[in-house]
């Protein structure tokens, strides 16, 4: 205590010793980011693992895009083609559904992406040299990965049949018709897919933001010693604070909805009030991820951190920018985790397919169960002491 | 609350061998103490020597690693969802809603334990403290007195049976300081129990009964009359014309043989010890200074203090 001064008076360089200044800073901040191992393990691993995980999984050029036959005959002939289709790559025969209807509630509920119809008397038709007709109908709400595959599907499956014997020799032409039809976007406008995803995403993006920061905020700004000291549970702080965004998040919703059927003119033709239903429970779904963030974060800025390192998978894998079905499995199970991929199918078939509850119910039941998986998390997670 | 004898409901906070590491290193020590209903508990020490994280342990908002207790009745361990409800806890650092208004603090913690009409009662509480025309002020832009009256009232709003308070008067000005233990005052007479810890000797001479924590150790309790007592300490006060010499004279004394502590105080100088005869050879040749008028005296609380704390530094290390 009684040798605070130094016993001889410090020597002080000269000069303005910008220099001295900026490094005494850079050395400050260098310590600082060493003792912030989370920032620190981010510089690292968001290109890492970003890199890895998108370099691999996106693909324009989608392949074994899930596909339906319906035979009305069967024999050698249409399982050439079967096989032929396999031998594209890009189809990949998934269904075979007994009748008409179920082929349509195959491709309406998003389970397939292409119908192929092979008509009863399909081989004599070709033996004839009839050019009977295949029927294959295309999910086009995203248009890329349809048009790739149609383009590619007559070329594809006349070369495969070319020394099929089942076909008559030395035909110059395609021995029979391929009619294709892209449904429910029929024109192939990219707005009416990137619309319906843009609802999606942007509220990914909002909602997750609102909630990450409610509970490290409490903690950086002291009030959660309060909070903690009142006879308060987890379970009510958490729903305190995710029910205002709800009411926010749906009037964000509304907006872009609205500006999507009149600017952009993208239909609804599917039921506005199950697209309501399900469009809560997404934003419910996102505000409780948002919230399990906040819970794990040490700070706000490691809040802000999770959400984009969650957001970028969110843009890339959810099948919003690239094709989901033409992504390897592996990837496409990370894409049945996020909320987003389940939402994406949900809000394109209303708004352009029609489909209905019952086409939907897997992927809500998705969006639901991990809405509660996340909200288990936040409580669990959320700590009822100051240890 | 179902309570065993008479005795038993005279006593409010009611802990033993309380222990609290942080990363393995013993924040709070085998601490016990009781608490008296109606009490005014003064809770004393240095920074960083455990009493928050004891206010803390009482109120819930940790777990004790070692130790037993009880406060109000119940158990400091597995019944924490009752001792909040009943305790009003102030903490050290302001910790209401800065962007929330007065009143609608007052609200929110009004809802939050459930109390009737949570307007009313904000407005009434408004009222008591002396805010009214500020209650629309947003609490982040009120200055440091009127935000102790507002985290008091908001933790007397529920209308606790015990209230802990965290250095509530740090950084406010003597006059608010005096107002602020009058209403303390005026609580403890209505029944309630206070918990109050601070650095300030003035403000240990202000409560009924007083306990002094160090390097997480609970040293002295007792009302100040009996802590100053049990210290066993010899303290001369010194005192010079405009204080010339002093500063030579703690030089010398220091770190001799029998003077533990040599303090100064604007023109005089406090020289204490705990063996009083060692002290007393020491400083015989300096009686004889003319300059110099050395007069025996009780050691103040703050000698005390200071030597509890310095003898506790030499067991701790």
């Amino acid at each position: 205590m009684t040798h605070i001064l130094p016993t001889t008076a410090p020597r002080r360089s000269r000069g303005d010793g910008f220099l001295r200044k900026t490094w005494a800073v850079l050395i400050k901040e260098f310590i600082q980011l060493k003792r912030d191992r989370v920032s620190f393990a981010m510089i690292i691993m968001i290109p890492l693992i970003q890199l890895m995980l998108f370099g691999y999984a996106i693909n324009t050029n989608p392949r074994d895009l899930p596909t339906a036959v319906l035979f009305q005959e069967h024999n050698d002939l249409t399982r050439s083609i079967v096989a032929a289709l396999q031998n594209t790559r890009y189809f990949k025969v998934t269904e075979f559904p007994a009748n008409e209807v179920e082929l349509d509630k195959l491709l309406a509920s998003g389970k397939v992406l292409f119908a192929i119809e092979i008509p009863a008397n399909f081989e004599r038709a070709v033996r004839r040299g009839d050019k009977p007709a295949m029927w294959v109908a295309a999910d086009a709400t995203d248009p890329v990965a349809a048009g790739s595959a149609l383009g590619a599907l007559g070329m594809a499956v006349q070369t495969a049949l070319a020394h099929d014997r089942a076909v008559p020799a030395a035909q110059p032409q395609m021995p029979f018709e391929i009619r294709s039809h892209a449904r429910y976007n029929p024109a192939g406008q990219t707005q009416l897919n990137i619309v319906p995803g843009l609802v999606g995403t942007i509220l990914t993006m909002t909602m997750l933001v609102f909630t990450a920061l409610s509970v490290t905020r409490e903690i950086e700004r002291g009030t959660m010693e309060t909070l903690l000291a009142m006879p308060i549970t987890p379970i009510e702080i958490m729903f305190g604070k995710i029910i205002p965004y709800v009411f926010v998040g749906f009037a964000q919703a509304s907006l872009i909805i609205f500006i999507g059927v009149f600017l952009f003119g993208v239909p609804i033709i599917g039921n506005l009030a199950v697209l309501a239903a399900l469009s809560t429970l997404f934003i419910a779904c996102n505000l409780a991820t948002g919230y399990t963030f906040s819970t794990v974060a040490q700070n706000q800025l490691q809040a802000m951190q999770m959400t984009l390192m969650y957001f970028l998978p969110n843009i890339l894998l959810s099948g919003f920018m690239f094709p989901f079905a033409g992504m390897p499995v592996w990837a496409q199970w990370i894409g049945e985790a996020l909320p987003l991929t389940h939402y994406l199918r949900i809000v394109r078939s209303i708004m352009l397919k029609g489909s209905s509850v019952s086409d939907l119910h897997y992927d809500a039941a998705a969006m639901f169960v991990l809405m509660l998986v996340a909200m288990a998390v936040a409580v669990m997670r959320f700590r009822r002491t100051l240890d | 609350m179902t309570l065993g004898h008479e005795s038993d409901h005279d006593v409010v906070i009611d802990v033993h061998h309380l222990t609290k590491k942080f990363d393995g290193r013993a924040v709070v020590r085998d601490l016990s103490m009781q608490v008296k209903r109606g009490q005014i508990y003064g809770f004393l020490g240095p920074n960083g020597s455990g009493k928050t994280t004891t206010i803390r342990m009482l109120c819930g908002l940790l777990t004790p690693d070692e130790g037993t207790g009880t406060c109000l009745g119940y158990d400091l361990r597995t019944q924490t969802d009752q001792i909040k409800t009943q305790v009003g806890y102030m903490t050290q650092r302001f910790s209401l809603y800065q962007d929330l208004s007065v009143r609608e603090n007052l609200e929110f913690i009004a809802r939050i334990y459930g109390i009737d009409k949570p307007s009313a009662a904000a407005r009434a509480a408004v009222e008591r403290l002396g805010l009214t025309g500020r209650e629309n002020q947003l609490a982040g832009e009120l200055s440091g007195g009127w935000k102790q009256r507002l985290a008091l009232g908001a933790c007397t709003l529920s209308g606790p049976q015990l209230l802990l308070l965290d250095e509530p008067t740090a950084g406010v000005d003597p006059k608010a300081r005096r107002e602020f233990w009058n209403e303390i005052h005026a609580l403890a007479a209505n029944g309630l129990t206070v918990l109050v810890s601070t650095h300030y000797m003035d403000e240990a001479e202000r409560c009924h009964e007083i306990a002094y924590i160090a390097y997480g150790e609970l040293l002295a309790r007792g009302t100040v009359q009996e802590v100053i007592e049990q210290s066993h300490l010899t303290t001369f006060i010194v005192s010079s014309a405009n204080g010339t010499g002093l500063a030579e004279l703690t030089h010398e004394l220091t770190g001799r043989a029998g003077v533990d502590m040599v303090a100064p105080f604007g023109t005089s100088l406090h020289v204490s010890g705990r063996d009083a005869k060692a002290l007393e050879a020491t400083i015989a040749p300096y009686r004889e200074h003319k300059a110099l008028e050395w007069k025996r005296s009780a050691p103040s609380l703050e000698d005390v203090f200071i030597d509890l704390m310095s003898k506790s530094r030499d067991n701790f290390q």
